[in-house]
């Protein structure tokens, strides 16, 4: 066992990947040399070399298309979008293109890419470098969508997206890559795709979250604690496929739930959420699910983001809207 | 097109001290107008069994257009963009490659597809709307046809980087119009192609319009070819109702393509005879005049000729080849009205390979 942060891990993955098979390939702005503007690639070019790890001219679109096209010959492309921003220029290719690859094809050829890209808030970062794009990717039919909360999942899940012989976007939260250190397994396993995790148990009410917003919640939990309300955290680790049986099996217990997220609050992840448990545990709820999320804005500029990004403040204020319904 | 270049038309810059400039060029021509070879040293090597099997696909290709023009008009096929006038560069293109070389077509590029083998009744699938029609068989070295312009160049390029990786000496081309050559995807493919150095040819047919936008609203370039230069690849225009000039460009393009030398674009200058599509009205955005200029070179009278002149083709070998190809698209199109119809729930499970539990959920709500 080795200790890592998020991003050393999720570069541990990558390099277990990159040796078990030789039809992996690493791609992006700047992820040769340098190991990329986070360095979360750093030392694969040199481990495996300028074939199977390559900087690419700046062209979002582009790395999206180059990933089909290999795609379709057999590799296992890894295309890093630098930041989550960009996507807008690779939405083609991403929700279209890979997407749609299976469907198109009715199974001659599929799209077994992972498109990695950094977001997340409260790094005091450039504009369209933060931004919560998930609920545009979980609208998407045809690709798979994860966010990894601490290094050992964001191992174990890189390992399983990489391997999954459809598209995933995997979301890696800025504010994550260096926040803390794990004990990461060395070489290969996996966690699972569709799988959430209960992270803290409790009886009185559930937390729905994922990425940086775990954290937070946890220790909105522990404020919570204080008053003596025992609240349940769940880590969903995927937005699509969403693990509702573990969500479902939460509410049973606790009767009451809220979901919190970065991204704003109309549509997306959280809305989702809660019409599958509308759907599954209608029955089972004491009180509305609520939302604790960004405010239908654009991101914001650094100064006021730590304001309207959910505090631990809101989280718990959200929490006792819903116990005091 | 009276101009005949005797070299590779190929794009050339100059530099006047800090000013960049650029040269005309004159479109590559094997055979003129009237069927005369003007241009011997580009003359491809062919056998006359070749030469007339090039003619057969013409001819083929010509009447299965006329048919499905009229299918579609029956309702028994769907979406269709007519090919008729760009026999020439479609049949003389995909003639030019190996099997093993990869096509990425745009949606009017369905001759392509099916004289790379892909079966006749499946481009009627797809005309149609069923799923089949998709499912390329195995061996066969497509994509499907893209609906996004310039979709495919992207997918092309990565094609073409799949077979460098992997050593292999085989070609990847993709098809796109006057149009497709707006799009930010055509500039990033070349360019990645350029910087990457890859075995793919950038086939444009610019046949004059982008459905009714015409090519003198599309750019202020000199030509499309001309678009090479800033990528650092080859860049070439040829006469794309010539099919001699098409098969000598795209058969030159490839071989230095799976040679190392890296990429080509192809400009071939076209015309469809026909609307963009069966709700289009070209009477609306195209003169008379115009449209009887460009039927007096349409490219199976042209290569007729040139056929005629060497005792290779009669007018019964049109009649024969028109009958054989009506017979096929009956057959064929019967086939694709008797494949069972697609499914919602087929439709849920090609979604991934394995199919999720909430659209294992949602696929009961359709069985």
């Amino acid at each position: 066992m080795a200790q890592m942060n998020m991003k050393e891990a999720i570069r541990d993955a990558m390099r277990v990947e990159l040796k078990r098979d030789p039809n992996v390939i690493l791609f992006g702005e700047d992820v040769g040399k340098v190991g990329g503007v986070f360095r979360a690639t750093e030392g694969l070019q040199g481990e495996f070399g300028e074939t199977r790890v390559f900087d690419t001219p700046l062209a979002e679109s582009a790395i999206g298309g180059l990933a089909v096209g290999l795609g379709t010959q057999g590799f296992r492309p890894i295309a890093e979008i630098q930041f989550v921003g960009f996507i807008y220029e690779a939405l083609d290719q991403m929700f279209v293109q890979a997407a749609r690859m299976r469907f198109r094809s009715g199974g001659r050829y599929h799209a077994p890419i992972v498109f990695r890209t950094p977001f997340g808030g409260g790094v005091k970062a450039a504009e369209l470098h933060t931004d919560s794009l998930e609920g545009l990717a979980i609208q998407t039919p045809g690709i798979k969508v994860v966010i990894p909360s601490n290094p050992y999942d964001a191992k174990g899940l890189m390992i399983s997206a990489i391997r999954d012989n459809d598209p995933v976007f995997f979301m890696e939260h800025l504010n994550l890559y260096h926040a803390f250190r794990d004990e990461v397994p060395e070489g290969e396993y996996t966690v699972p795709i569709g799988k959430a995790k209960v992270v803290r148990e409790g009886k009185d009410i559930t937390i729905l979250t994922y990425g940086l917003m775990v954290h937070t919640s946890l220790k909105a939990a522990e404020e919570l604690e204080k008053n003596g309300i025992s609240a349940e955290v769940i880590d969903l680790r995927t937005l699509l496929p969403l693990d509702i049986d573990t969500i479902v099996a939460s509410i049973q217990k606790t009767n009451r739930a809220i979901v919190v997220q970065e991204a704003q609050k109309t549509s997306g992840a959280a809305a989702e959420i809660i019409a599958q448990i509308n759907e599954k545990a209608i029955l089972h709820l004491e009180a509305p699910v609520l939302r604790c999320a960004g405010p239908d804005t654009v991101y914001p500029f650094a100064q006021i983001e730590d304001a309207w990004l959910p505090s631990i403040a809101r989280i718990v204020k959200t929490a006792n809207q819903v116990l005091q319904f | 097109m009276s101009k005949v270049s005797t070299e590779a038309p190929v794009a050339k810059i100059g530099a006047q001290s800090h000013e960049v400039r650029s040269e005309n060029v004159t479109p590559l021509q094997v055979l003129s107008p009237e069927g005369e070879v003007v241009n011997p040293e580009r003359m491809p090597k062919l056998s006359d069994d070749q030469l007339k099997e090039i003619m057969y696909r013409m001819v083929f290709t010509r009447t299965w257009d006329d048919r499905a023009v009229n299918l579609g008009r029956q309702g028994r096929l769907g979406f269709y963009a007519p090919v008729s006038g760009q026999e020439a560069t479609m049949v003389g293109s995909e003639y030019a490659l190996t099997k093993e070389d990869f096509i990425c077509p745009g949606y009017r590029d369905m001759p392509q597809l099916v004289w790379h083998g892909l079966p006749l009744y499946q481009a009627f699938l797809y005309s149609r709307g069923h799923q089949h029609g998709g499912q390329i068989p195995e061996g066969v070295n497509v994509l499907m046809p893209q609906i996004i312009i310039g979709a495919q160049i992207l997918h092309a390029t990565g094609i073409a980087m799949g077979f460098k990786l992997k050593g292999e000496k085989r070609v990847a081309i993709t098809y796109t119009g006057d149009g497709g050559s707006s799009e930010g995807d055509f500039y990033e493919g070349m360019n990645f192609a350029g910087s990457f150095n890859l075995p793919v040819v950038y086939f444009v047919q610019n046949n004059g319009y982008a459905i009714t936008t015409p090519f003198a609203k599309q750019t202020a370039a000199q030509s499309i070819a001309h678009k090479a230069l800033a990528a650092g690849i080859r860049g070439l225009q040829i006469d794309g109702m010539d099919v001699l000039a098409v098969i000598s460009a795209v058969q030159e393009a490839a071989e230095i393509g799976r040679n190392g030398g890296g990429a080509t674009l192809i400009e071939a200058l076209t015309y469809r005879f026909r609307p963009h599509s069966m709700a289009d009205d070209a009477s609306k955005y195209r003169t008379k005049e115009e449209e009887q200029e460009w039927s007096l070179k349409d490219p199976l009278v042209r290569f007729g000729k040139f056929l005629e002149k060497k005792g290779l083709w009669t007018e019964e070998d049109t009649a024969r080849v028109k009958e054989e190809a009506k017979n096929a698209v009956n057959e064929h199109i019967k086939k694709a009205e008797q494949t069972e119809k697609m499914t919602v729930a087929g439709l849920i499970d090609s979604m991934f390979e394995t199919t999720p539990a909430h659209l294992e959920e949602q696929k009961a709500d359709f069985q």
